[in-house]
């Protein structure tokens, strides 16, 4: 073995091992066995990446109080948020659900947007957040969990669901929601294992 | 030319922080255990390093077959009760594309069906190709195989798609004369299938795909 193993890359689906590539923008490396994606081009700075995590904090916050749908019907009008659309789970007969539904589209987002902040934080001030091992592995733990996009569906689904009942629309919140997910899979995603690296 | 492999170069990456590491200690021994295993961890995350995911296919069949036995519940059971003031139903998840359909939202009807019948028979039908052929030690179109598990990867978690919509009309439609809609059992046993089928996923090893190499490379 004569190089070092930080400038290798080993691809996860098939264990073929490659040198470091040195990528452009928008230059991605493939892996020549199974083709996958062995590394991208990454844009954001830590600065960048701080601002869009707070962005996300915000549209979050927003979401907590905001109705992604509403329904109109004799003057009256009903609304459903995030946490309304759990509670509802809740007073059913299901209401495990209503746990599972909380993790998914609350405490996970809120969570990856909450130890992104810490992380970054720290590292404005060129230093290594207290925790930082354990929030980077608790980070990559929640990676699959967030489901915001699958509930963002579902509130579209919802509408020309209840079409022909009640008269059903989307509210601010719908789109919140739609730039929520978006950043959420940008800034927490698949290259969230390159913090490791630029906050050594 | 094939790339070298982590295992013939005693590498190993962590799989929580992706550092690569190299294998402290190679004995012949573990070298040709199934298992893989060493009792080494990450020098920068502190994870337990294993060259495999461990028991991976005993693991994969167990969620998978867990899976399948809530998927017929979800399927026979009702998964929303609709309550209007002159009549009430209740629907199956098969039940409520039928009715879109016929109320001519047959774009939603597919979405539906993709999101609750598409998905998880697509994602058993993978799961048992993958381990039957991983377990066969079958060599031959290893790449696509690969494919196909990233395709798992990829919908894994659209299916709760079901459980969101139903969340949402809950929340939506509680109120006196225009009826209200509460969420049944089956929605609950499709949310189990959904996060049993997601671990399942998880816990498989693709680069077991990769382990059987063809007789005449040796
Ligand atoms: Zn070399
Ligand atoms: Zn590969
Ligand atoms: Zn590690």
């Amino acid at each position: 073995m004569v190089h070092d193993p930080t400038q290798l890359i080993i691809c996860d689906y098939c264990d073929s091992v490659y040198h470091r590539p040195a990528l452009a923008s928008h230059q991605q490396a493939r892996c020549q066995r199974c083709d996958a994606i062995l590394a991208r081009h990454h844009f954001l700075s830590l600065d960048q990446l701080l601002a869009l995590t707070v962005t996300a904090g915000m549209l979050l916050c927003f979401l907590l109080f905001y109705p992604v749908l509403l329904v109109q019907t004799r003057g009256q009008t009903h609304s459903a948020t995030l946490i309304e659309s759990v509670v509802a789970l809740i007073q059913g007969p299901i209401s495990i659900m209503a746990i599972v539904t909380a993790f998914a589209i609350l405490v996970v987002p809120a969570m990856q947007i909450f130890l992104l902040l810490w992380i970054l934080m720290y590292s404005r001030f060129s230093r290594r957040a207290p925790g930082f091992r354990y929030a980077m592995l608790t980070l990559t733990a929640l990676r699959p969990w967030n489901m915001l996009e699958v509930f963002l569906l579902g509130a579209v689904i919802a509408i020309v669901k209840l079409t022909g009942r009640l008269e059903a629309m989307p509210a601010a919140g719908l789109f919140a929601l739609g730039g929520l997910s978006l950043l959420l899979i940008g800034i927490a995603g698949r290259d969230l294992h390159l913090l490791w690296e630029k906050l050594p | 030319m094939t790339p070298p492999t982590a295992r013939e170069l005693h590498l190993m990456q962590c799989h929580r922080c992706r550092l690569v590491c190299a294998r402290a200690s190679v004995s012949d021994n573990a070298e040709h255990s199934a298992q893989y295993n060493f009792r080494q961890s990450c020098q920068r995350c502190g994870t337990r390093l294993h060259a495999r995911k461990p028991n991976a296919i005993a693991r994969t069949w167990a969620l998978m077959i867990a899976a399948l036995i809530f998927y017929i519940p979800s399927n026979l059971l009702p998964i929303l009760h609709t309550s209007a003031l002159h009549h009430d139903s209740t629907t199956t998840i098969l039940g409520s594309v039928v009715a879109l359909w016929r109320a001519d939202a047959w774009d939603i009807a597919v979405i539906i069906f993709i999101a609750s019948v598409g998905v998880p028979v697509t994602k058993f039908l993978v799961l048992a190709l993958l381990l039957i052929t991983v377990q066969l030690g079958n060599t031959r179109s290893r790449r696509e195989r690969t494919k196909l598990y990233r395709l798992l990867e990829l919908i894994g978690y659209w299916s709760m798609l079901d459980v969101f919509v139903a969340a949402l009309l809950a929340a939506l439609v509680q109120f006196g004369a225009l009826g209200a809609i509460e969420p049944k059992a089956g929605i609950l046993f499709f949310g189990l299938v959904v996060i049993l089928t997601m671990l399942a996923t998880l816990s498989f090893d693709p680069r077991l795909i990769w382990d059987s190499q063809p007789k005449n490379e040796q």
